[in-house]
């Protein structure tokens, strides 16, 4: 019932996209991060947390917003989506047609991170999965270990005399740390581009920890030892200057292997991820029930092989998702 | 220092903490103050392991890798290729096997003295008992901790940590000159038989005999030669492709040992001949190189030498090894580096002269008036078999270690060659998610002919923009390599060239890296097979391989 195309993942009986990365009339979207919702496309549908993120992100575009398991008929094919525990208003695709059941996961965690909605197991017959930590070095540790390592982190720099500045995608991840750095009941410094989707949600209603703007031109040591949430493209920049001696960390799943951490060129990694992690991307895929899984973005040859093995029938499928800054 | 009372319980735990710290913190300030709160709270015993391991005296090998892959195999039940493209993909062994494992069900109470004797102890044991103890010790340590334990079996500590560091942090802890820590942690001491105190006081360093002075090292010429002053004040002598040692005659014997403080007298048996004309009580400092008919030869030949336990007669005639002296440092058991260069110099010349043995030569000085002369000598290198030239301030004392000012090193101008990016390759450890690893093209009549692999000289920038591409527009995969259209165009400098059969091309060069990506040019505009081969007549060694 779906098929791979040149524009993305596609329904012919419905005559609609998934995720397409190319400009259509009809586009069902997962979540809002930029290799996911594509500019150009004439309808989007979405989750409505999504909505206003898509707005942020594309401008003034025609978003229709459909609930968790709220039912859609699109010519004949029944849509509904599903909670996937990635970002806020992430969600998997159900389409069915005369009985036969495919699910688009996007992109997902298992694992409840308190803001995004907690991961729905949909049983289908085929399953779309992402891969991004599909190899079984990433194997992530408990949330609450690295948030206490965080919150530590930055007391050891302000014990010290340093600001910190946390690296972070400024949708998904960036809400996830403001959360952690909260119980320290400090202000916590956002880069514009993370001030944005922070007011964006908390006037869409949702109960986050604000943020505070960073000064244009702030008094002589006003953020010296300060707690600083920017997305990667600070990293390096003047911008950082204003908050005196940093140090500076990067959040994201690629720095389980020491040598990106390395790569990097900062003070600390955490291991902190918004995707599933190798038993996570099993557990899914086996929880589905799903006869034959279509492995997308990451490490799809190895992950397909492994579930081809474990007598799942499995392929892998070249898109135009991921990108590793957006982890 | 007063020995004071730590707990070796928490001795892995520290060692794999310190390990962390050095590996991801991006200032030196930072990692010497690990290493010196190391050395302040870490068990004794522990520490003295830490130096030894630090400056690459590693313990013998007792556990294969191979055994280590199997076991891990077996305890995650993972197939055998998922285990390798983990292992691609990470890009060291020991951390993949750390990743991989299930958490441990205990919790580790010994030291790291305790590992590492006990892993020496299992040198003459049945692999079962190997086995045991690794697997044990993998049950009760962390991902942290494993991979420290891991990588005591598979040796190769680079985690970010200098020498002259180690020597910096050791210096402000036992309160000594740098000079002298340098000077006592080199030579041979075993990590076994000798504590911390011993180690570090100076008492000890005069019982053993054959340790060398550490190495003044220098940094290549920044900016004009005019910025250097007046040319007379300068010394200019060939820099040679061989190895930089030093030759030590004291107490009746004689020692050899490279600049990496590797102790190598076996390997140059034609050295013994000078055991009965030096005068005891002597250090040079020069260059092993093996000469023949008035002229240096390549490094490829010194190379069939290094990596030989047995040399062969047949050897030792195709590759007669002589010891071209620049320097002396040690005069009748008593240090020179604080003399004038030129003292030196004056000095090593007569004994050259007076020894008149036809293994040890004097490494000649360049005569030059004006830098312009001497940048004219400079681009001749290639003829006397030179790399450049090394310029010396003519009072300059020997320092130690890598130091600006006094000392410079100007390489010849690199040979270069436009080729194309034919397949690619992702990288390893650091780069493992991207395709760093390259392999270029020349042109022959038109067809297209691999001749090199090289790697770095990109910026981040660029090589992730090489990695888009590559992901973008891969043809064929062979294993973990990809084919990509022939589009991309590099100057790949390299330092020497050589025939060789191994290779398709006839050729093999020597230190190939990309020197910069050629935006500017297409694949019409590469160099061919011709004009490697015209390289190759002009400048080629006699064989690599
Ligand atoms: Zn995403
Ligand atoms: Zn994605």
């Amino acid at each position: 019932m779906l098929s791979f195309t040149p524009s993305g993942i596609y329904c012919s009986q419905g005559g609609f996209y998934i995720d397409p990365w190319k400009p259509v009339e009809k586009a069902v979207i997962t979540h809002a991060h930029s290799d996911h919702a594509r500019w150009g496309s004439k309808q989007y549908l979405c989750h409505p947390d999504t909505a206003p993120l898509l707005q942020l992100r594309l401008g003034p575009v025609e978003v229709q917003s459909q609930d968790w398991g709220e039912q859609l008929d699109i010519n004949g094919v029944r849509v509904s989506l599903h909670p996937a525990g990635h970002i806020i208003g992430s969600s998997q695709v159900r389409v069915e047609y005369k009985g036969e059941v495919w699910v688009v996961s996007g992109d997902y965690k298992v694992v409840s991170d308190g803001i995004s909605g907690d991961f729905e197991p949909v049983a289908c017959h085929h399953f779309i999965t992402e891969s991004t930590f599909g190899l079984p070095i990433y194997q992530w540790e408990d949330q609450e270990i690295i948030y206490q390592q965080i919150r530590q982190w930055v007391l050891d720099n302000q014990t010290a005399g340093y600001s910190s500045v946390l690296l972070a995608y400024s949708l998904g991840k960036a809400q996830r740390l403001i959360s952690c750095l909260a119980p320290l009941q400090q202000p916590i410094y956002a880069h514009g581009a993370i001030a944005n989707v922070q007011e964006k949600l908390i006037d869409s209603g949702w109960k986050l920890t604000p943020v505070v703007r960073v000064p244009v031109e702030p008094n002589r040591n006003q953020l010296k030892g300060s707690i600083v949430v920017a997305p990667p493209s600070a990293d390096g920049s003047s911008w950082l200057k204003k908050f005196g001696p940093v140090k500076v960390a990067v959040c994201s799943g690629w720095m389980q292997v020491r040598g990106n951490a390395r790569r990097r060129n900062v003070d600390a990694g955490f291991v902190l991820s918004d995707h599933a992690d190798w038993n996570g991307l099993i557990t899914a895929v086996k929880a589905t029930g799903a006869s034959s899984v279509y492995v997308t973005h990451g490490f799809q040859a190895a992950f397909s092989r492994y579930l081809t093995e474990q007598g799942i029938e499995a392929k892998e499928i070249q898109t135009a998702y991921g990108t590793e800054e957006q982890e | 220092m007063e020995p004071k009372n730590r707990n070796s319980n928490t001795g892995m735990r520290l060692f794999a903490e310190l390990v962390k710290q050095l590996g991801s913190s991006t200032k030196t300030n930072d990692k010497l103050a690990a290493l010196l709160s190391y050395f302040e709270t870490a068990p004794e015993a522990d520490t003295i392991w830490v130096i030894a391991l630090f400056t690459g005296r590693r313990p013998k090998r007792t556990v294969s890798s191979t055994y280590l892959r199997e076991w891990c195999i077996e305890q995650t039940g993972l197939s055998a290729w998922l285990f390798e493209e983990s292992y691609h993909t990470v890009g060291d062994l020991a951390e993949t096997i750390a990743l991989l494992l299930p958490p441990p069900t205990n919790e580790s109470s010994h030291s790291l003295q305790t590992y590492l004797e006990a892993l020496q102890a299992l040198s003459d044991q049945e692999v079962e008992a190997k086995k045991s103890f690794v697997l044990h010790a993998w049950d009760e340590l962390n991902r942290e901790e494993r991979f420290v334990f891991n990588k005591l079996i598979t040796g190769g500590f680079r985690i970010g940590v200098s020498q002259q560091l180690l020597v910096q942090a050791l210096a402000k802890l036992v309160n000594l000159e740098q000079s002298q820590i340098a000077y006592l942690i080199s030579g041979q001491w075993d990590p076994r038989q000798t504590s911390l105190q011993q180690l570090l006081s100076s008492s000890y360093a005069a019982t053993d005999f054959s340790k060398p002075y550490p190495f003044y090292l220098c940094y290549p010429v920044e900016g004009e030669l005019e910025a250097l002053g007046n040319p007379a004040e300068w010394q200019a002598e060939w820099k040679w492709d061989g190895i930089r040692g030093q030759l030590i005659k004291r107490n009746g014997e004689l020692f050899v040992w490279s600049r990496g403080e590797e102790l190598i007298t076996e390997k140059f048996p034609e050295y013994q001949g000078l055991l009965n004309t030096l005068p005891d009580g002597l250090v040079l400092d020069g260059e092993i190189l093996p000469f023949m008919e008035g002229k240096p030869m390549p490094f490829a030949l010194l190379q069939t030498r290094i990596g030989r336990k047995n040399i062969t007669k047949k050897q030792l005639e195709a590759a007669p090894i002589h010891f071209f002296a620049y320097d002396l440092l040690e005069w009748e058991g008593t240090d020179w580096r604080d003399q004038p260069l030129q003292q030196r110099r004056t000095k090593l010349e007569a004994l050259v002269a007076q020894v008149q043995h036809p293994k040890l030569l004097l490494s000649p000085s360049v005569n030059f008036d004006t830098w312009e002369e001497l940048a004219e000598l400079r681009s001749r290198s290639r003829e006397f078999v030179a790399e450049g030239i090394m310029l010396k301030k003519k009072d300059s004392v020997y320092q130690v270690g890598r130091k600006r000012g006094d000392w410079w090193k100007w390489k010849t101008d690199p040979m270069t060659i436009d080729a194309v990016l034919i397949y690619a390759q992702k990288g390893h450890g650091r780069r493992s998610n991207l395709y760093t690893d390259y392999t270029f093209a020349v042109r022959k009549d038109d067809k297209l002919l691999a001749f090199t692999k090289a790697y770095s000289g990109l910026t981040d920038k660029e090589l992730l923009e090489v990695d888009a591409f590559v992901k973008r527009n891969a043809l064929e995969k062979f294993g973990p390599v990809r084919t990509v259209p022939a589009e991309l165009v590099f100057e790949i400098a390299f330092e020497g060239i050589a025939a060789s059969s191994r290779h398709k091309s006839g050729v093999a060069l020597r230190f190939p890296r990309i020197l910069r990506w050629r935006k500017d040019k297409t694949v019409q505009d590469i160099n061919t097979l011709e004009d490697l081969q015209q390289l190759l007549q002009q400048f080629g060694n006699e064989k690599a391989d």
